[in-house]
Formats: structure tokens, sequence, C-alpha cells
């Protein structure tokens, strides 16, 4: 009886906001984007469009493996740490300071690799430590946090790798039909993520492990490997922008690669709509989300606004953001 | 939730004596390998330097032991040692003074944010340290800003008191008061149970949104007192110092026996935590100083990262035992 | 009793969503009496405690305490005059003292600083009332459950409380510890401190209750001294069968295959305090039904057969062979479905389109190397939405949007779809309107027909009795009695849930 008289109309004031989360992104964008038309010289150029795609390639990789990790109600803070590994460890191979190699050729080509497996290896190791001793993410991905870039460090004891080899850095500088190619990496991997996490079996699981992972349980789905695998794909993603950054810097610093990206990568998540205690994501969401901050940044920029400004316009809109969220769904 | 009394102990037991045990024998460990390494200029420098860490991870332990987190603590720390260096011109007193309440500005609106608009502490505290680091860099004009030497600000992070430097001072007496806190006050006492059981708090009718609120400005105060002695200590407000201090904090908590889930802490335990995790870098550089093996100073971040995982796995492990106890 | 009673809920009304909880209900407690509390899920026995803890508002009727009006606005007002609430889950804080779990809220301070001497004290002294002498200085949690629910009364008593609420406080207790707290609930009695007690368990409202209010479908039914009351009685006002009405069974449409295969056995299972040894066996295009009160064992049983709970002992044998699934998946892959009583925690994945939700468990077969077949979930979603009747705007709809009874038909095309051999219902037609409880409870019968072996646990004995080809009853985690053909019957049911004793008839034979 109780659900005939169940009152179904919601109340106008939540629908707004509800329509407010769901286009929020994209309305958000687009106003900047206006913005930006009105007011910004040379902004419509593809200058402008490929400076700001360059600034968010990394970023958007990287959040889109946090995308799956939060997904399923976890967190990586790793990614950073994971990046300075891969970025440090590229160089040593194709400079043949690691292995003796038989070709330039085959150096490349296991130096992008060999950098992305090891990423992935580790963030493998951050879900067996969540699954297995049923850690918080938080504290399990922290231990790589610390431990992973001193490993990059130690790797190359801290120095500056500078390297001019066209053939690998072609993943940060090259361009294919006037698109510079990380570009081009970053739409295909936002593709392949939003399509799987729609189409396969996979996808299907992570969002139910994070929607309810008893009823996930109860339903067969193998919770664990689901996590393991999250973690797996966040870390390599952090591989893959860590040889990106290198490219673009033409030189490995395992002091600063992914600096602070853990943190970047989590606010674009948040910003772009996907809920932080899991069970629902949206990976176009989270590239819009990394557009959004890097737009904001640019306008204030653009605009003569101090960059530090724009770090504290940026806290707004985290905040905004994930209130909204939580008005949507009150 | 039937717990043999053991198994519940030891969690606790191990925690808070595992992390002097293993603080006690780095030391003999040290004393017995190096020549000096108890001698007065290294023990002074090591606490002089680690005084700010330990400011900050005590504010970090208040945090968690009430089950939240605080991820703003290293660029409120920026932004203490920025108020500070531009308020060292009018003498020691303004700059520490300025400096805390920069901090604590930060650590109100975290709290205010948590409490009022509900948003995960994770979040909130990562915004605002974009903010802080923001208003910092703002403030000093995105370059560092050195502190005055005509006044006695410098004092505050180089100076001695009673032949024993003044930031270590400042910490122990922070110490103090913050075990004294937790022991012998009742807020003290409230901050455990919201940690131990937010719902069951409520129901006993504690306060819970106050202690929150006072938890996470204490955090900013600390971490802006930290700042202050950052600028002191190196002559400058530095915006951009404070990368990856919160992370550094939490690990000290957490190797300190703290669990991150909170309910349960030991501020005392958490000064172990952080001593434990600055000497490992002391020591790595004495043994470099005996050149017989040569490890680079990199490595303290990588014996850092174990000793975590050794830890949390071990502490893991024992709550583990717990939740298997039929119920 | 010259003096009013010390409490007296009247005319109480209480809607959620529109939807009545409480009807006119009542509830009188004297002064230094122990007075019971019993109903079914949904009876409003908790609605009506919360209301008076003022943990939710009432909608009409008038509550007076110590002879005054009032109207407590939270849980700490209620405490702050004289109204402590023990609740099922200990709401303690276990990582905190004994003292501190005592003490706090209202601290013992000398010149600003705790006076952790005083407070040791206090709480040492309380806890003596009762002849518990512990080291009050160690954490909650080092104690065992019963400890824990002493401290949670000396607390209660430390408040100067005069009615203290036990919401089912021995479900996790062991029968010494059981004995530990009646004892103490006698002493309060004694101290003129009125209690009530919340319970499932006949014979313990038996041992320590003066009288007992039986609620049912929000109202309450009946008051009664316990002395004047059998245990026969108190369950058929509770479940609101009278003995004679229910004598005769409707028939069930197609009778039980009694040479099907024999799906699934369990024998001696034991899993904590909660199953201690129960025997059932479910064959083949069989319903069999499993009853017991609340607390019985009944869905823990379930869970363990699924492979959610690890048994202690016991044996469970699927299709003759010996079963022992470590996880869900694992049963599953062995052709068994299992629908939890709580379909938002363990149910829905309340984010998910009703395509997704319907389709979670089946999303392995759905797949072509790692990809969802659409096309093919689309086909089946759609069969089984038309087959259930399910009521939804689309199949992209999210299931949080739907009604529980169609969320229900949901999760049970999450099985059906699977074509299992074998499914566990608990309580499949909870907080479901009558139309949708009709559809479901059909459906299952059909399914039966089809071959299909279904585990019933319900608490509507008429849902039992007219979908069950036999009925096994538990009573506190055991088998009492199996029931089959023209035995079953609610009386017999009734009975055995009462007395414990198995009404066995001519083919008890089997064991």
């Amino acid at each position: 009886m109780a659900e005939a008289l169940r009152l179904r109309a919601p109340a106008p004031r939540t629908e707004a906001l509800g329509l407010l989360r769901r286009y929020g992104a994209v309305t958000a964008l687009a106003l900047l984007v206006l913005f930006n038309l009105a007011f910004t010289p040379n902004f419509a150029t593809l200058q402008t469009l490929n400076v700001n795609l360059t600034q968010v390639c990394t970023i958007v990789i990287v959040a889109v493996g946090m995308t799956l990790v939060i997904a399923t109600g976890g967190i990586d803070l790793s990614v950073g740490s994971l990046m300075a590994i891969a970025g440090a460890l590229a160089p040593l191979i194709f400079l043949g300071k690691l292995l003796p190699l038989p070709h330039p050729l085959v150096g490349i080509a296991l130096a992008f690799v060999i950098p992305i497996l090891v990423s992935g290896a580790f963030g493998w190791f951050n879900g067996w430590l969540i699954t297995r001793f049923r850690i918080q993410p938080i504290v399990g991905t922290l231990v790589l946090f610390i431990a992973g870039r001193g490993i990059a460090q130690v790797l190359t004891n801290g120095n500056l790798q500078v390297f001019k080899v066209p053939e690998f850095q072609f993943i940060g500088l090259g361009r294919m039909l006037g698109i510079p190619f990380q570009a081009i990496l970053m739409l295909v991997i936002v593709g392949l993520a939003t399509w799987a996490l729609r189409r396969t079996v996979f996808g299907r699981e992570i969002l139910a492990v994070g929607g309810n992972e008893r009823a996930a349980r109860l339903s067969g789905i193998p919770v664990g490997r689901v996590k393991r695998r999250v973690y797996l794909i966040s870390g390599l993603c952090a591989g893959l922008a860590g040889l990106i950054v290198i490219a673009i810097n033409s030189a490995a610093d395992a002091n600063l690669i992914g600096l602070g990206m853990e943190l970047d990568a989590i606010a674009a998540v948040a910003v772009g709509g996907t809920l932080l205690t899991g069970g629902s994501a949206t990976v176009l969401g989270t590239l819009l989300g990394a557009l959004i901050i890097q737009l904001v940044r640019y306008t204030l920029l653009a605009n003569g606004v101090p960059d530090a400004a724009a770090l504290v316009v940026k806290a707004g809109i985290i905040v905004l953001a994930v209130w909204l969220q939580r008005q949507g769904r009150a | 939730m039937r717990t043999t009394p053991l198994a519940s102990a030891i969690p606790a037991q191990l925690g808070k004596h595992g992390v002097l045990l293993a603080l006690a024998l780095l030391i003999l460990f040290g004393w017995l390998r190096y020549d000096n390494f108890l001698g007065s200029y290294n023990v002074l420098s090591l606490l002089r330097y680690n005084s700010m860490f330990a400011l900050v991870a005590l504010g970090m332990c208040f945090v968690i032991m009430t089950g939240g987190i605080d991820l703003s603590v290293g660029s409120t720390a920026a932004l203490g040692s920025v108020v500070a260096a531009l308020l060292s011109p009018y003498g020691a007193i303004p700059g520490l003074l300025g400096g805390m309440a920069a901090g604590s500005v930060i650590g109100l609106l975290n709290g205010l944010i948590v409490t009022r608009l509900g948003i995960l502490p994770f979040i909130t505290t990562l915004a605002t340290m974009l903010a802080a680091s923001g208003t910092a860099l703002l403030l000093a004009d995105n370059q560092s800003v050195s502190v005055s030497y005509e006044t006695a600000f410098t004092d505050l992070g180089q100076g001695d008191f009673l032949g024993f430097p003044i930031p270590a001072w400042i910490a122990l007496v922070a110490y103090l008061a913050g075990s004294l806190i937790l022991n012998f006050t009742a807020f003290g006492r409230h901050v455990l149970a919201v940690g131990g059981g937010e719902d069951a708090a409520r129901l006993m009718g504690l306060p819970v949104d106050r202690v929150k609120l006072v938890v996470y400005a204490a955090s900013g105060t600390l971490a802006g007192l930290a700042g202050v002695i950052l600028a002191a200590q190196f002559g400058a407000g530095q915006p951009i110092e404070g990368v990856g201090w919160e992370l550094f904090a939490i690990a000290s908590v957490v190797v300190g026996g703290t669990l991150l889930t909170g309910g349960l802490g030991s501020v005392g335990a958490t000064l172990a935590g952080v001593l434990l995790l600055g000497l490992i870098f002391n020591i790595l550089n004495f043994e470099n100083g005996l050149g017989w093996i040569s490890l680079s100073a990199y490595w303290q971040s990588v014996i850092r990262g174990a000793f975590l995982l050794l830890v949390v796995i071990l502490q893991a492990k024992l709550t583990a035992r717990e939740d298997e106890a039929p119920a | 009793m010259g003096q009013p009673p010390l409490l007296s809920m009247r005319d109480i009304d209480k809607y959620f969503a529109g939807v009545q909880a409480l009807a006119r209900a009542s509830l009188e407690v004297g002064r230094g009496e122990v007075h019971g509390l019993i109903g079914q899920n949904g009876a409003g026995k908790s609605t009506m405690i919360k209301i008076l803890t003022g943990y939710v508002h009432r909608d009409g009727g008038e509550i007076l305490f110590d002879g005054n009006l009032v109207s407590f606005a939270s849980p700490q007002e209620a405490q702050a005059n004289g109204i402590a609430t023990i609740y099922q889950e200990i709401n303690l804080v276990p990582y905190r003292s004994v003292t501190e779990n005592i003490c706090l809220g209202r601290e013992r301070r000398r010149m600003g600083l705790l006076d952790w001497r005083a407070m040791h004290r206090e709480a040492k002294e309380l806890l003596a009332r009762f002849g518990i002498a512990i080291d009050v200085r160690r954490p909650l949690s080092s104690f065992n459950t019963a400890t824990q629910q002493m401290v949670a009364i000396a607390r209660a008593i430390g408040f100067d409380a005069r009615l203290v609420i036990m919401d089912e406080p021995t479900s996790s207790l062991h029968d010494q510890e059981v004995e530990v707290l009646f004892e103490v609930i006698r002493q309060l009695k004694a101290a003129g401190v009125s209690v009530i007690f919340v319970s499932h368990k006949l014979d313990e409202l038996y041992a320590v209750c003066d009288r007992v209010t039986i609620m049912r479908d929000g109202r309450t039914v009946k008051v009664a001294d316990m002395r004047d009351l059998t245990k026969l009685d108190l369950v058929t006002t509770m479940l609101g069968r009278a003995v004679a009405q229910a004598a005769g069974r409707q028939a069930r449409t197609g009778s039980a295959d009694a040479s099907g295969e024999k799906l699934l056995e369990v024998e001696h299972l034991a899993l904590g305090r909660r199953v201690r040894d129960v025997d059932l066996e479910v064959r083949a295009g069989e319903i069999v039904g499993l009853a017991g009160l609340l607390g019985s064992g009944r869905s823990e049983t379930a869970q363990v057969v699924f492979g959610a709970l690890k048994p202690e002992a016991g044996e469970i044998r699927v299709k003759g062979a010996p079963a022992a699934f470590a996880e869900p998946a694992d049963a599953i892959r062995a052709g068994i479905g299992f629908c939890s009583e709580d379909r938002k925690y363990e149910g829905i994945v309340p984010e998910m389109s009703v395509r997704e939700n319907l389709t979670l468990a089946l999303l392995p077969h759905l797949a072509k190397a790692g990809v969802v077949d659409e096309a093919r979930q689309r086909e089946i979603v759609d069969r089984f939405i038309a087959r259930l009747g399910i009521k939804c705007a689309s199949p992209e709809q999210k299931i949080r949007e739907l009604s529980g009874g169609n969320q229900q038909k949901v999760l049970l095309a999450r099985w059906l779809c699977m074509n299992p051999k074998l499914l566990l219902l608990d309580e499949p037609t909870r907080g479901i309107d009558v139309g949708a409880k009709a559809e479901i409870l059909g459906l299952v019968r059909e399914l039966a027909a089809e071959g299909l072996g279904v585990l019933l646990i319900s608490s509507e004995l008429e849902e039992l009795t007219q979908s069950s080809d036999r009925i096994f009853v538990l009573r506190d985690g055991r088998t009492v009695a199996e029931l089959a053909g023209e035995a079953i019957a609610e009386p017999a049911i009734m009975h055995a849930m009462a007395h414990g004793e198995a009404v066995r008839q001519e083919e008890a034979a089997h064991g």
C-alpha cells in the first residue's frame, strides 16, 4: 500500500538543481566560451585551441583513470608519483642507460612500453593493497604517493635528464592533421573509457561496485578483481601522462613530473559531475571539468587577472560544483 | 561486535608503543653506529627543522581523530609564512599572530564548509588548499617575501631559549597542550567520541558540529604557526612551500597509530611518528657520511613509504582479526 | 496501581509520505513496570519508540510522561528528561573507555580539567549496582556485548533515567549473558525504574515482563498481563490470525512434485548465535516455506546457503553433492539465486537503470568479448518487463525512482533471467502493495510449476500456507518443525513458533 500513495512530483527547486547538475558543466563551458568570444582578443583561433588543449591533455588522461577509480568509490593519490616513475624510466631506456640497445628504435619502442607497464603494475599493487587488506584507498595509495616519487628520484639519482629524441617526443610535440598528437591520444582515451563504461561488462561492474558494493557481490560480481583493475588502469593512464610530460619538456625531472597531479585530476572529476562517493561516473564530464578549470584560468589570465587569483576561483568552482551535486540529489 | 579483550587492545598498544619502540631502536642504532649522532648540533638541528612538520601533524592528528582529513595544511602554512613575513617589520608578535590568524581563517572556512554545506572533508580541504595557495601567491606577488631582520622575528625560527631552539619549544608546548586537551578536557574526549561514532556521539547529545569546527580551525591555526616558523627559519615567506606537507603529516599520524577512520589516536605517538620519519633522513645522511655506501637522499621517500606500508598492513591485519570474530 | 502511569501515549498517528504508519496507537507503562512491546516488522513498534524519544514527530495524539504533556524535539531532550534508549546496535563509542562511555556529556571537572578519578569512581559505582566489577579504564570494545549493554544501561542510570527502552537487547547475547541482563532489569524494576522491553523471543517476554502491548499494522491490538496470556494467544494476536479462523488451508493449485530431484539439503547448519541447528530441504518444482519469528535465523540460513556468510558447522548439499560456496558468485554458477530482504542495501544499485539492474547478474553471459550485447540485453529486459508487469517509464529509468513493488520485480527478474534451478527469496513481498504482492506470489508459483525450486522466507503466515508445498519452522536458530501437505496450517506453524516443539506429523521420519 505504501507505493500507491507515494507523492512523486519533485519540487520545482530540486528539479532546477537537478537540471543544473546534469547540464551544469556543459552550460558553464558554453558560457565561458561565449564570454571569451566577446571579450578576449584572438580567442577564436586554432592557436588558442591548441594552447588550451595541450594544457589539459595530461590532466584529462590521468583524470580518466581517476574517474574509473572514483566510480568504484575509491581514490588514487599516487598518480603524480607514478607519472614521475614512468617519466624517469623512459629516458633511461632510450638513452641506453638501463640496458644495451641493439638499435635506437628498439629503445624508443621499449621506452613507450616498459614505463607504462611498470606504472600499471604499481597501480595494480595499489588495488591489491586496498582489496587484500581492506585498507582505505586514501591510505593505500598514500604509500606509493610517498614512495613512488622516491623511486623515480632514486632511479635518476635526482638528476635532470635532458634529451632530444624526436621519434619519442612525437607523443608530446607531434601533430597529426594540425592537431597535437597528445590531444588525439586524449580524445581516444576519453572515447575508449566512455565506451567501456557504457558498453562493456567491466564498465557496468565498475558502476555496480561503486553504486552498491553489497548488492554487486550478491549478484556475483568479482568486487576485488574489478577494483584491482581500475587501479591498474589508473596506473597505466598515469604512466602515459608521464611520458607526454617529459616529451613536451625535452627533459625528465623526477622531482617535478606530475607534482600535484592527483589533486588536479580529482578536481576535474569532481567538477565534471562524477559522484565522489561512487556509483555514477561520466568520463565526458571529466573532460568538460578539466576544460572548464583550464578555460577559467585562461580567461582570467587573458584578461589580466594573475594566475594566483585563478587558483582561488578554481577552489570556488570545486566547492560550488560539489555543493550543487549534493543539492541535486537531496 | 564481540571482540576478545586481547585482539582489540593490540592495535592501540602496538600503534602507540610500536612507533616508540621503532624510534628508540633507530636512535640506538644511530648512536652506536655514528659519531656525534646524539651530539647537540645534530639533535638540535633535527628538532629545529622538524618542529614545523610536528605542528602541522598535531593539527592533522586532531582532524583525523574526528574521522576527517585536512589537505589544506601545506598551502595554509605557505600562506602563514607570507603573512608573517609581510608583518615581520612590525615585530615578532605581529608576525606570529598574523601568520596564525591567516591559518585560522582557512581552518574556519574548512570547518564551516564541512559542517554547514555537508561537503566531504577531502574535497573541501582540497579546494581550500588551492584557495590558500592562490591567496599566498597574490599577497607575495608570486615571489618569496624577505622577512625583516630589524625585529626579533627571525628568532622565532633561528633563536634559542635556554639552549634549546625556539621552534622546538613552540612545538613542545603545542604538543603538551594538545595532550592535555585530548586527555583532560571534555572537548578532547568529544573529539574521540565524534570520530569513534558520529551517530552515537549525536545520540549522546555531544555538540558534533562544534567539535568539528574547532578541530579544523585548530588545524588551520597550527599550520599558520608552522608557516611563521618556516618564514623565520629561512628568512622568507615562501608562497610555494608546503607542497606535500599534508600527506607527510597524514603519514606521520598514521605511523603514530592513529586510525584514519577516527576515534583512536595519540598526540605523543604522532610526535614520535614525525620524529621517526624525520630521523630516517638524518640517518641516511650519516650513513653516507661513513662513506661505505652512497645512498642518495632520495631513498628517504622510499623508506618512508615502506614504513607507512608496514604500519598500514599491520593495522589492517589486526583490525581484520577483530572483524572476523563472530558477531 | 493508584498512581497515574509513568508513560501514556494515546491515539498516536503517524504518516510517512502519505502512508499511515501508526493509527491511534497507544502504549502505557506503569512505574517500576517491565513492559513488553511486540509486533511484526512494520507493526509500528519502532515508530512508536522513535516518536517517544523525539527521533520522529507524530502527526496526532498525545504523550504524557510522569503526568505531564511532553513532546521531545530530539533524543537528547528525551534523555535529559529521563528517557534512555538502549539500541539494538549498541550506540556507544567502542574505542573509548568504559568510563567515558558512561560519563560523556556530563563530565566531571576539577579546576577546568577532567577529574578522571571521580569519573572512574562514578562509573565503577554505577556498574557495581549491577554486580559488575570491571576495569573501567579499558576500551569498551574489549568487553563482550553483554557487558557493553550493561555499560549502556549504566549510562542511562547515570543520567537519572526513569524509563529505559531496550530494543531487542538480547539478540546478540549468550544464554548466560541474557540471565545477567534479566537480573539487571529486575534490579531496575526494584529501584522504581520502568523498562520497555522489545523482543521477539517469547520465553524472554515471559521471563521478565509484567505486561505486554501487542501491535499490528500500526495499531495497538492488545494489552495484557503476561500471566493472563498464553504463548499461542500472543503469537496469534501478533500475527492477526485467530486459531479457529485459520484452521482451513486453501489448497495450493498445482500439487507438489514430491518425487522432484533434491536440489538443496541443509543439515545441522550453525553460525554464531543466530543459526544453531538448521535442517531443511528443497526439491525441484517445490516451494518450501521457511517460517519463524524475527531473529530466528531464517535470513542468515539463506545467506549461508548462498555463500554470502560462512557457516561454522553443518553440511549443505546441492543436487546431492556437498557444496560450500566461498562467494555468492560460486552459488550463482551452481544455478542459485537470492533476493535479499533488504532491497535498498543488498538489492538495487540505485543510480543504475532498470535495464542495468535487471541484467546485473546476467552480464557475463551477455558479453561478446567483454562487450555487452545490447540488442540481446534489451530483448531480455523487454521480455521480463512484460512478463512480470514491471511498471516503469522506460527500461532506462533509474531503479530508485520505481515503487518498492516494481523494484522487487526487477530484482526477481535479475535472477529469473539467469534461468536458475533454485531461488532463495527472503521476504519478497515486504513493503509491497497488495496487488503487486499477489502478482509476485503468482509468478513464483508459476515458476515452481515449471520445475524451479523455491525457498520462501516470509513473516506472513497466509503467504506461507497458501504458497508452500512444505514448511520448515525455525525457532531461535533451530529447525523445530517440518510441515507438509494437509499438515500445513497456520495453527500448526504458530504452535511450533510458540512452543518450539514439533507437532511433527506422520511423515516426521525425515530428520
